[in-house]
């Protein structure tokens, strides 16, 4: 360990994973697939979202394989539409949707709150069973042929016009869908009625604070895709025809529907994401998050402005003029308190005492990316700028900036940062900082050509493209190779680490949240006592002098 | 790890009643968080109807005459009975909490049989309507009839009541979108009955062994909860899809 560094891990010679702790103390598969214990649940999550993870960045990587040539040699037309629908379903309701919420949102929610579980703890199980279910449903749809509607299971399309696996699709959707109510329910309740003495609403750590945000999103839209699905699925088995015009019906209802919680959506996905990005930011700047309250009430403020933006993604689809300037208007607002985001954490790192570990080189990547994909945002609001980009690349460019160059990166910050905490070992710290560089050097091979293919007007969603994109395409799947290696790495050595890294200690960034105040991994009961808040979040001073009455190094 | 050999011990059991669950401090939490959790879902319920009502409103105020002509096919004399059936199962429903928070076993059994009755009730005169709609060929899909609405006085007792003119048919064929309304709204609604029929079934049981009333009443203050929303919901759907020209 160099001076620049804030690890401070206990003597290896002596230290020991305490004995006692969520892992060890039940045993056996069924301790695990019947427990309560939010910690474990988060670990179930957690490796039923990467295997999902990996069989969605499966199909990417196909998509961008059949792209590399301007013609379709690698699959069928049809086939490549199975693909990037699945790609998408996958990705979005299994991946992006539930990622911090259900991992580390489970598992440090009532750590950091000081309570000794989620209030339904069972319901919390219940939520992973669902996730599995409508997961291993998509997965059986895949195994019998797939569907080929897009993710936005588009009217008339999915209606009247596809003959494949609409129904069990959206069978899995709507129960995952479900899933994640259930999970925002939980955190509501929990954030409101399981804070420990002291924990008040503005001294709660701002990843609780974007959690509330995102939960409040699942409980309030999901209810609505939900109500979509069985409509599409009823217009589909009985013709009830209320998309149907033949009948009246009307399919621009069903976009209002859908869009209605898809749009929520992405900052069900992309709030948590901040929340892990404030709590890195400060812990490797060793400063309290510069405008606390101005960060907290920006989730906030996002989750309420993202209800009234929906019809954004509807301008070429027949709204009405007035519609799309209102939408469009409504649109710039979120970008408000995204940017009070962001430039509150450039303020936090101006004179801070910045070190570079791996989760502080992901959460930079996400600055770099999230705004790149934030200001395109824009682009994309402006309803003029909207009708040339729309359904081109640019779209998918501006998607990918945010959910992967923003809410991947912070997923992968995050997992990094508390990694010593679930697991009690370090992962190997070089090569952790390198699979971070080279995710972001592949992230942007991969995808800020997309932009420009956008801006030159490559449709989304076809299999083959005019010769003259070529180059462009070469480029994104070359960065879609190291882009994988990128998401492999922390897979081999993150296992590797279970059994062979450093043991953490505590508290091995010196970081102020109540869960690094207790062992690691920590105890089913998560604490010895009930902890009582004394003190303002990110309080570094709060925690030197901690150290100093303790008598000994809190890592020891 | 300075002293966290002795972990087990601080947080073995203490006293406390068999029904708090070991992450709440206190029972006044574990209620607290539990009717908070039943608010909120009943919020993702008004989000889910909220979808279908926001269908219905869309399509009535574009095809208004089809609507006003399809309400006049439902009988509003059961629909009323029905009304009343409902808001007199929340009567016993509130009857049925209130013993379980003074303690009274027999009238809770009392009151949550006659809400289950009630419930049954319901359902059977939603039956019988639902069984007219098959018969007239009112049941959206493949064998839709418009008859009823081409040519009003081919359904002697409906006509005797509204006098309706024919409608064009472009305007009738819409009638078709009011009763895929009708059977979704309603039918999502006997859905919730149906659940909450059967989670009272399971409470009756409880209840006669006496666990709703040794103070630990929140499974029944919040079933209650449920069961007075899902009346809500029908007295909206009474007012929407029966009493459309009768303002």
């Amino acid at each position: 360990m160099n001076e620049h560094t804030i690890v401070n891990l206990p003597d290896q010679a002596t230290a020991r994973i305490p004995k006692d702790n969520y892992i060890t103390r039940e045993n056996g598969l069924l301790s695990w697939l019947l427990t309560s214990d939010h910690k474990r649940i988060a670990i179930l999550y957690l490796i039923s979202l990467s295997f999902f993870f990996f069989i969605g960045g499966a199909l990417a990587g196909l998509i961008r394989l059949e792209l590399l040539t301007p013609q379709t040699d690698l699959m069928a037309t049809d086939t490549y539409n199975k693909v990037f629908t699945m790609h998408g379903v996958i990705m979005i309701f299994f991946f992006l949707v539930p990622s911090v919420p259900a991992t580390l949102g489970n598992f440090f929610i009532p750590m950091m709150i000081g309570a000794k579980d989620l209030a339904l703890p069972r319901i919390n199980l219940l939520s992973w069973y669902l996730y599995m279910a409508g997961g291993l449903l998509a997965l059986y749809t895949m195994a019998v042929g797939g569907v080929d509607t897009g993710w936005t299971f588009t009217t008339p399309l999915s209606t009247h016009y596809v003959n494949t696996n609409v129904l069990t699709t959206g069978l899995a959707v709507f129960v995952a869908g479900f899933s994640s109510i259930l999970t925002g329910l939980n955190f509501i309740v929990t954030i409101h009625k399981m804070r420990a003495p002291g924990m008040t609403w503005f001294r709660l750590p701002l990843f609780i604070w974007a959690h509330y945000a995102a939960s409040i999103l699942m409980v309030l839209a999901t209810p609505v895709v939900a109500i979509a699905i069985v409509l599409i699925a009823l217009e589909r088995t009985l013709g009830i025809g209320v998309f149907d015009p033949t009948k009246g019906g009307d399919p621009l209802l069903f976009q209002h529907l859908f869009w209605f919680y898809s749009h929520p959506a992405v900052y069900i996905m992309i709030l948590p994401g901040m929340g892990v990005i404030s709590e890195v930011i400060s812990t490797f700047s060793r400063k309290r998050v510069f405008g606390y309250t101005a960060v907290a009430f920006s989730s906030v403020a996002i989750a309420v402005f993202g209800f009234f933006v929906w019809a954004h993604h509807m301008f070429i689809m027949g709204i009405s003029n007035y519609a799309v300037l209102v939408f469009s208007l409504l649109t710039m607002l979120v970008a408000v308190p995204s940017a009070i985001k962001i430039f509150n954490w450039t303020f936090t790192l101006y004179k801070g005492s910045i070190t570079f570990e791996t989760p502080m080189i992901y959460a930079f990547g996400f600055l770099g990316l999230f705004t790149i994909g934030g200001m395109t945002g824009v682009f994309l609001g402006s309803s003029g700028t909207d009708i040339h980009l729309t359904e081109t690349y640019f779209i998918v460019a501006h998607f990918h900036f945010v959910m992967v160059g923003g809410m991947l990166m912070a997923f992968l910050a995050g997992i990094h940062f508390w990694w010593p905490k679930m697991t009690g070992r370090m992962y190997p710290e070089k090569l952790s900082q390198m699979a971070a560089v080279i995710t972001f050097v592949g992230f942007n091979l991969t995808f800020f050509p997309q932009f420009i293919l956008g801006m030159l007007g490559m449709p989304r969603r076809y299999a083959s493209y005019p010769p003259e994109f070529q180059i462009l395409n070469v480029f994104s799947t070359a960065g879609a190779t190291i882009l994988g290696v990128g998401y492999l790495l922390p897979v081999l050595y993150l296992v590797w680490s279970l059994r062979y890294g450093a043991i953490a200690g505590d508290n091995p960034w010196q970081a102020t949240g109540l869960e690094w105040q207790t062992q690691s991994p920590p105890l089913t009961e998560n604490f010895t006592e009930m902890p009582v808040m004394d003190h303002e979040a990110y309080d570094y001073e709060w925690l030197e002098k901690q150290k100093k009455e303790k008598g000994v190094d809190s890592a020891g | 790890m300075p002293d966290n050999s002795a972990i087990t011990s601080n947080v073995a059991h203490e006293e406390h009643p068999a029904y708090l669950r070991h992450h709440f401090s206190s029972a006044e939490q574990q209620a607290d968080a539990a009717g908070f959790a039943m608010w909120l879902f009943l919020l993702t319920e008004v989000m889910f109807f909220g979808g279908l009502f926001t269908a219905y409103l869309v399509y009535r105020n574009w095809y208004y005459p089809a609507f006003v002509a399809g309400s006049h096919q439902l009988s509003v004399v059961w629909g009323t009975t029905n009304t009343a059936v409902l808001i007199f199962s929340s009567f016993t429903m509130a009857m049925g909490v209130w013993c379980a928070q003074t303690r009274r076993r027999r009238g809770l059994v009392l009151s949550l049989a006659l809400t289950f009755f009630l419930g049954l009730v319901f359902l059977g005169i939603k039956t019988i309507e639902y069984r007219e709609k098959i018969e007239k060929h009112h049941v959206p899909g493949f064998h839709y009839s418009l008859q009823s609405f081409l040519d009003p006085q081919s359904n002697p007792e409906v006509y005797a009541e509204y006098h309706d003119k024919p409608l064009v048919p472009d305007m009738a064929r819409h009638t078709e979108l009011y009763f895929s309304l009708y059977f979704l709204m309603t039918g999502m609604h006997a859905l919730h009955m149906i659940i909450g029929i059967g989670i009272l079934g399971f409470m009756i049981l409880r209840a006669r062994t006496g666990a709703y009333t040794a103070g630990h009443e929140t499974f029944v203050v919040n079933f209650g909860l449920y069961w007075h929303f899902i009346d809500i919901v029908w007295i909206y759907l009474f007012a929407l899809l029966y009493l459309i020209s009768r303002h």
